[in-house]
């Protein structure tokens, strides 16, 4: 007696993995960060990544129902969720709810699925959708609150829910009277305005190396990035190349002038360069393919971040050095492609 | 480096092993196949002989229905490809199509046997004095005796032989690392049959005029490698040398084992004897010992019957024609979730559609998986660029760049990405996340750039001949044109005489008529 039986195509193994477990590896990744941000920061920054997810969920919904695909399986990717998750770490915590909107509007429905949808887009969503609001709407993009240890007023939950959905701040002297200068703020105020980086950084916002409460921040977040890194789930190539640029390039200046320039840690551990280094310049999607490629789109990262924080118009340059890098990331690849086997 | 410093590193071959990129390491599974010795399997009622068991064209019968044939008796002739023989003595039942295992899924013309199990063998021409005998004589008894790779590739082994001998090669490399999982029918025809094996890499040795042997064995091969060893040191054969390879899928690959060896790559669209080697599977090794010592033909080989799916797995000899369903039977039948049927190993073996297909020349392993093996097939996902498929590819090529550019026809791009240079091993199907068919998109992008290839060709020829035709017709034109000008010519000088002629007549006659006159007027 003969049986028949199905003829599915080689390799006849069960897969290794899916895009859905990738990209909740890298959200597990981002835990332990968004822990430490929450503990210095107040509790603002957890409703601004609900807030992004559901919007970003949403709007991802619509695209993909106005496009005729299916919501399974690309809505349980995480793709989107990842991208929220990025963009609401770069906000200020208590930003205003409509800001996550806008954002993930441009981020979904423009950066990504006007691009072709997941795996298609030449920019990192969440960049495009930081930067869209940061040239918005300036003023409300840099209102940020001290750390917890050095501010009057810490916003409870409800406080922050109050704040976020109202924009208006429950505390005398309203917005300006709780915000502050982030680090790197006042440290490109400070040199601008020709003080030496020592006296300014003597300021309490400042930690040991970093801004206070920011390098721990950042440590956390390199955490996740190892772990990544130890699952393989990225290469090392785009970090050490972002790391390494900054450090390659701020040391001499450094040590040729240390009144005026911030010492390489300064760089790293401020603002949003090691989540950059380990999260969202090793997207993949508009990254560079080989590991050559990986190595100079970082270290384009890298500079061109430094650059921005040096003579641009912002004090953290690091999304614009992102989106930089995405416009050269195909030319790079171009010129970058491996020699195969026996050529 | 040069060409000759090339071949010079790889005289050195095995003295230390080396890496080649990507690969992946795979769970082995090799072990529950290799737990008892390998027998026949009874005789089974009916034996089913493809005629296209090698890299080539279709064999022609040289038997008809209803003849009685012998065991080792030539059934089917090909040349210059090998020659299929009957793996029993019986009676042939039919020449017809059935499905003849073979990775296109199509059925194709076999040899229908029935055994009378008298196991009649024809009259063998053993080659008793090897040693003496011309390396011409040795290469036409393996053809002969219808001696194919048996690692898979089933490429006829004389015309290797010969090529390798022509292009003077220095190392014979005898592949015995299996790398892909649960195919274990080298390992115990090494742990089993080591001498034969040695002599086998003799007899090559001498048909190709090489000067050493190298036996790659996996590392985990356990017994294996004092086995050749002691059998090599037996024959008194210093030449030949047993290494241990690390067990990286697809080591055991043609270009990633030269490499691991000596270093080198195999230069693109090259071949080993570029390197001056030539690798052979271990089992062809022990079917060219027979069938040189002893005559027998290739109507056996060792199988793997393992997986899920089977109650016993184990190793049969088994013969050439046996419908695999008749294996299954022989170990215990099926497992009640048996879902998919492979012939060869998880990585590159063809899923066959129904278990009457029977084992050929090729068939290292059959694989019965269960539906928890194989999990559904899950939705393929647009590529997210994780680079994961390059990371692991053996060839060093960019697969996701490849796959697009195929998805797209960009065909010229696609060639420079190196498309023919994939070897088609499945490591980026099997890490893709999007769960990709990558190695289908591959294979479909070869065909098409084959038949484009053709396209060209016959697009190139039509245009010749186009150009042939036009400039034809030019000349005819030319020439007509010509004998035209030429004939009004003629014409135009006849017509111009003639008036000359009636010039000249009238011019007379006139004269005439006035010498005519002027006598009269006189
Ligand atoms: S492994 Fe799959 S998803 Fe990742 S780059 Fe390759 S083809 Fe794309
Ligand atoms: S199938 Fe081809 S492209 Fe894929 S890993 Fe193997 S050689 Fe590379």
């Amino acid at each position: 007696m003969t049986r028949s039986f199905d003829t599915g195509g080689a390799p006849h193994l069960p897969p290794q993995t899916t895009v859905a477990a990738v990209m909740l590896q890298v959200l597990l990744a981002l835990v332990p960060g968004v822990l430490a941000y929450t503990w210095f920061f107040g509790p603002g920054m957890l409703i601004q990544i609900i807030l992004a997810v559901v919007f970003a969920l949403l709007f991802e919904a619509l695209m993909l129902r106005w496009r005729g695909w299916p919501l399974k399986p690309f809505i349980n990717d995480y793709s989107a969720v990842v991208t929220a998750v990025l963009f609401a770490l770069c906000i200020p915590p208590l930003a205003p709810w409509w800001i996550s909107c806008i954002a993930m509007l441009f981020a979904i429905v423009f950066a990504k699925h006007l691009y072709g949808g997941l795996g298609q887009n030449v920019f990192n969503p969440a960049m495009v959708g930081y930067v869209v609001v940061l040239i918005s709407f300036p003023q409300v993009m840099t209102a940020w609150l001290p750390p917890l240890a050095l501010a009057d007023y810490s916003p409870g939950l409800m406080d922050s829910l109050a704040t976020i959905f109202t924009g208006q701040i429950p505390v005398a002297g309203g917005w300006d009277a709780a915000t502050q200068a982030t680090p790197l703020d006042t440290l490109k105020t400070g040199v601008d305005a020709g003080r030496m980086v020592p006296e300014i950084r003597s300021a309490p916002i400042f930690g040991d190396y970093g801004g206070l409460g920011w390098e721990w921040i950042a440590n956390w977040f390199a955490l996740g990035g190892i772990f990544l890194l130890y699952k393989r789930t990225i290469n090392w190539h785009v970090p050490v190349a972002v790391i390494g640029s900054v450090v390659l390039l701020s040391l001499p200046f450094w040590l040729a002038d240390p009144d005026s320039n911030p010492f390489p840690l300064q760089h790293i551990f401020s603002g949003a360069l090691v989540l950059a280094a380990f999260f969202i310049a090793t997207d993949p999607v508009s990254g560079c393919v080989s590991n050559r490629g990986r190595l100079i789109f970082g270290a384009g990262v890298g500079i061109t971040t430094l650059i921005i924080r040096r003579w641009g118009g912002y004090p953290d340059g690091v999304a614009f050095a992102v989106l930089l890098m995405n416009m050269a990331a195909p030319l790079i690849d171009r010129y970058t492609r491996p020699r195969m086997y026996g050529e | 480096m040069s060409q000759a410093d090339q071949v010079e590193q790889a005289r050195q071959a095995g003295r230390r092993t080396h890496h080649f990129h990507g690969g992946l390491r795979l769970r082995h599974n090799k072990k529950i196949s290799c737990q008892n010795p390998v027998v026949p399997p009874p005789l089974p009622e009916l034996l089913v002989v493809p005629l296209l068991q090698h890299a080539g064209d279709f064999a022609e019968p040289s038997v008809s229905d209803g003849e009685k044939v012998l065991k080792g008796q030539v059934i089917g002739q090909c040349q210059p490809c090998a020659a299929i023989h009957s793996p029993v003595s019986g009676v042939v039942e039919a020449i017809e199509d059935r499905p003849m295992s073979h990775p296109s899924g199509q059925p194709g013309p076999c040899v229908v046997i029935r055994p009378d199990g008298q196991e009649q063998w024809v009259q063998l021409n053993p080659i008793k004095d090897w040693l003496e005998a011309s390396p011409e004589i040795l290469i036409a008894q393996i053809q002969d005796c219808g001696i194919a790779g048996l690692g898979g590739a089933v490429f006829p082994t004389h015309a290797k032989t010969r090529d390798g001998r022509e292009r003077q090669i220095h190392t014979l490399i005898l592949n015995g690392a299996e790398c892909e999982p649960y195919i274990s029918c080298d390992e115990m025809l090494m742990r089993e049959q080591p001498d034969k094996i040695i002599l086998g890499a003799r007899v090559l040795r001498r048909a190709l005029g090489a000067e050493r042997v190298i036996i790659a064995i996996e590392d985990q091969m356990g017994a294996v490698q004092a086995a050749l060893t002691r059998s090599a040191k037996l024959a008194e054969c210093k030449s030949i040398s047993v290494v241990k390879v690390t067990t990286i899928y697809p080591e055991g690959g043609e270009r990633q084992l030269i490499q691991v060896l000596t270093g080198l790559e195999v230069p693109a669209g090259g071949r080993p004897s570029d390197l001056g080697m030539v690798c052979q599977n271990v089992a062809t090794a022990a079917a060219v010992a027979d069938a040189v010592v002893e005559g027998k033909p290739l109507i056996e080989r060792y199988i793997t019957v393992t997986g899920n799916g089977v109650s016993h797995p184990r190793n049969f000899l088994a013969l050439i024609g046996t419908p695999v369903s008749h294996l299954v039977d022989a170990s215990g039948g099926y497992s009640n979730d048996v879902a998919r049927l492979v012939i060869g190993g998880p990585m590159m073996g063809y899923p066959v559609a129904s278990d009457d297909t029977p084992v050929v020349k090729a068939s290292n392993c059959l694989l019965a998986l269960t539906q928890r093996d194989i999990v559904a097939p899950q939705p393929e996902m647009p590529c997210i660029r994780c680079g994961e498929c390059a990371r692991v590819c053996p060839a060093t090529l960019l697969p996701q760049q490849l796959h697009l550019q195929i998805k797209t026809g960009l065909w010229d791009q696609a060639k420079e990405y190196g498309l023919s240079a994939c070897i088609e091993c499945g490591c980026c199907d099997y890490v893709c996340p999007s769960h990709i068919p990558l190695v289908e998109w591959f294979r479909y992008g070869k065909g098409e750039q084959r038949k484009r290839v053709l396209e060209s060709e016959a697009a190139e020829l039509a245009r010749k001949r186009f150009e042939e035709r036009e400039a034809r017709l030019l000349r005819v034109k030319r020439e007509r044109a010509e004998k035209m000008a030429l004939r009004k010519q003629l014409l135009k000088d006849k017509a111009a005489q003639q008036d000359r002629i009636r010039d000249s007549i009238a011019r007379a006659e006139s004269r005439l008529k006035k010498a005519g006159e002027q006598p009269d007027d006189a």
